[in-house]
């Protein structure tokens, strides 16, 4: 293959790679639209539908976020006391896994748990419904498939995935609390005072924002992977793959940025 | 009603699927309250055709204009309210496979209208007697055979009460009884609902027996527009071929034959 043909490649991918953050940007700004002037148009995003996902993506997803979280909790109060006693300074894990946990683990955690399980489920439903003219039938029928398909998960996840975050949070702050506990002896009362006292509503929010900034990348990777569907039942299973890949992708990275331009502001 | 108004205009549509050129200047009409099957061997265009027709892809150039509306002038808005007037069934149904057939058959109504949840099921069954699935609304999609599958999908379609019904291939993929039970299904609409029909088909006995006028594709070209009579009394050769089923001639060009094979695009 000649030189050219590589350039030729590389220039269509970049250009393919352009068009799906413009197609991301367009969704999201169509679903929000919907999502605040649906009901002027007498065509709501349905508050039902949105209640179905937010039970999806967020209450179905309780056990798996409490088991990780406590582990999490308990692995960096390991890790925290370990490293600490080098340095004679055991009593400040507190602080160590305090902003941790409520800064980085958490939301990163619960991230990458959701996107497996609701960014590809998001994927595999819309590439099903592509290939079975589902999508098709929808807009012949006027019903706006962005306003049927992509706000309500949408609307559901910014709510869902944040409150997953805050209740991972209190359980992985327990669990280590716990431990502490057992390993220093710093009663579980004066660890939730300290932890308490020390974070500060910012740390929280850091966490929170985060969160929130993940559960639009889930969805948006998760619809236009799905939408952009082309051939036959086979490729569900590798847009689904390609959903959960690429998100996790996007979470960690995006994590990355907001870290550094947030700890400089 | 004026039975020659036309409800459906093409004038001289060309289309493209990436570089390939599909439609190449398709111009013909539908009329008020006919029956009007669109035919064509795979790769004709007339499943293009269909697509274009119910506004889900854009042409190169030309114009459709239905119920009196230029597609090409339309806004979202003007979308909305022309989708309201037109049903279309589906190839393979495309119910929805997470609701059950009466909740599928009542979304247009929860969507479109404040009708209260008994009247909406109500006419979720008088359209389900009409296709004969009387008693099924509580099934899944995933539960029915392939023909209650394109029955309750035309059920959907109706429900609006539309003007246009457009169907693709009702009859594929069915055994001879059900599709012409389905082919029986599709006059009574038009008989006893009075809508205008665009069907489109590659089965010849149905095509006869349903249509009050045909339109033949043949690799993007209109071939043949007319009524049942006269295109079985047409001269023209390909018509012919088409109905007695006859394999076209081979080219016999040695010289395309032969880069073809070895992938020579050169000549």
């Amino acid at each position: 293959m000649s030189i050219l043909d590589h350039l030729e490649r590389t220039g269509q991918r970049v250009t393919q790679g352009v068009a799906t953050i413009g197609l991301g940007g367009a969704l999201f700004a169509e679903s929000l639209h919907w999502i605040l002037f649906g009901h002027l148009k007498k065509q709501p995003v349905r508050f039902s539908a949105v209640v179905g996902q937010i039970m999806e993506i967020g209450i179905r997803a309780l056990p798996i976020v409490t088991v990780l979280s406590a582990t999490i909790g308990v692995m960096l109060a390991i890790q925290g006391i370990h490293t600490l006693r080098m340095f004679s300074a055991e009593s400040k894990v507190v602080i160590g896994v305090a902003l941790s946990v409520v800064r980085e683990f958490s939301p990163l955690i619960t991230g990458i748990l959701v996107a497996g399980r609701s960014g590809s489920a998001l994927a595999a439903r819309l590439g099903t419904m592509t290939i079975n003219q589902e999508v098709d039938a929808l807009t012949v029928m006027a019903i706006n498939p962005v306003r049927f398909l992509m706000a309500p998960p949408l609307l559901a996840m910014v709510i869902a995935l944040p409150a997953l975050t805050f209740f991972s949070d209190v359980i992985a702050l327990f669990a280590a609390g716990l431990y502490v506990e057992m390993d220093l002896g710093l009663s579980l009362s004066a660890y939730a005072l300290q932890t308490i006292d020390f974070l500060s509503v910012d740390d929280l929010m850091h966490g929170l924002g985060k969160s929130m900034i993940f559960a639009v990348l889930i969805t948006l990777v998760g619809v236009i992977n799905g939408a952009s569907i082309r051939g036959g039942a086979e490729e569900v299973g590798k847009v689904t793959t390609q959903a959960v890949v690429q998100s996790i992708a996007a979470i960690v990275i995006t994590d990355m940025i907001f870290a550094f331009v947030m700890t400089r502001v | 009603m004026n039975d020659s108004e036309s409800i459906i205009d093409v004038e001289n549509l060309v289309t493209h699927y990436g570089t390939r050129m599909i439609l190449k200047g398709v111009t013909m009409s539908v009329r008020r309250g006919e029956i009007m099957v669109i035919m064509g061997g795979s790769g004709s265009g007339k499943s293009t055709l269909l697509r274009h027709l119910i506004a889900l892809e854009w042409p190169t150039s030309g114009s459709i204009k239905l119920l009196g509306n230029a597609l090409e002038e339309l806004d979202n808005d003007g979308f909305h309210a022309l989708r309201k007037k037109i049903g279309v069934a589906f190839q393979g149904g495309a119910l929805f496979s997470s609701m059950t057939v009466g909740e599928n058959i009542m979304l247009p109504l929860a969507e479109h209208t404040h009708l209260d949840r008994q009247t909406m099921e109500i006419m979720a069954r008088m359209k389900l007697e009409v296709v004969d699935l009387a008693g099924f609304e509580n099934l899944m999609p995933s539960e029915l055979s392939g023909g209650m599958l394109k029955r309750a999908a035309l059920a959907r379609a109706i429900i609006m009460d539309p003007q246009v019904l457009f169907c693709d291939e009702p009859s594929a993929g069915l055994d001879p009884v059900v599709s012409s039970a389905l082919d029986e299904l599709i006059l009574r609409l038009r008989d006893a609902l009075g809508m205008s029909l665009v069907v489109v088909t590659h089965e010849l006995e149905s095509a006869f027996r349903i249509a009050d006028r045909i339109t033949v594709l043949d690799k993007g070209h209109i071939l043949f527009i007319g009524t049942v009579d006269e295109i079985k009394n047409s001269s023209n050769e390909r018509i012919q071929n088409l109905l007695n089923r006859r394999t076209e001639e081979a080219e016999l060009d040695p010289v395309a034959y032969l880069n073809r094979l070895t992938g020579d695009k050169s000549v």
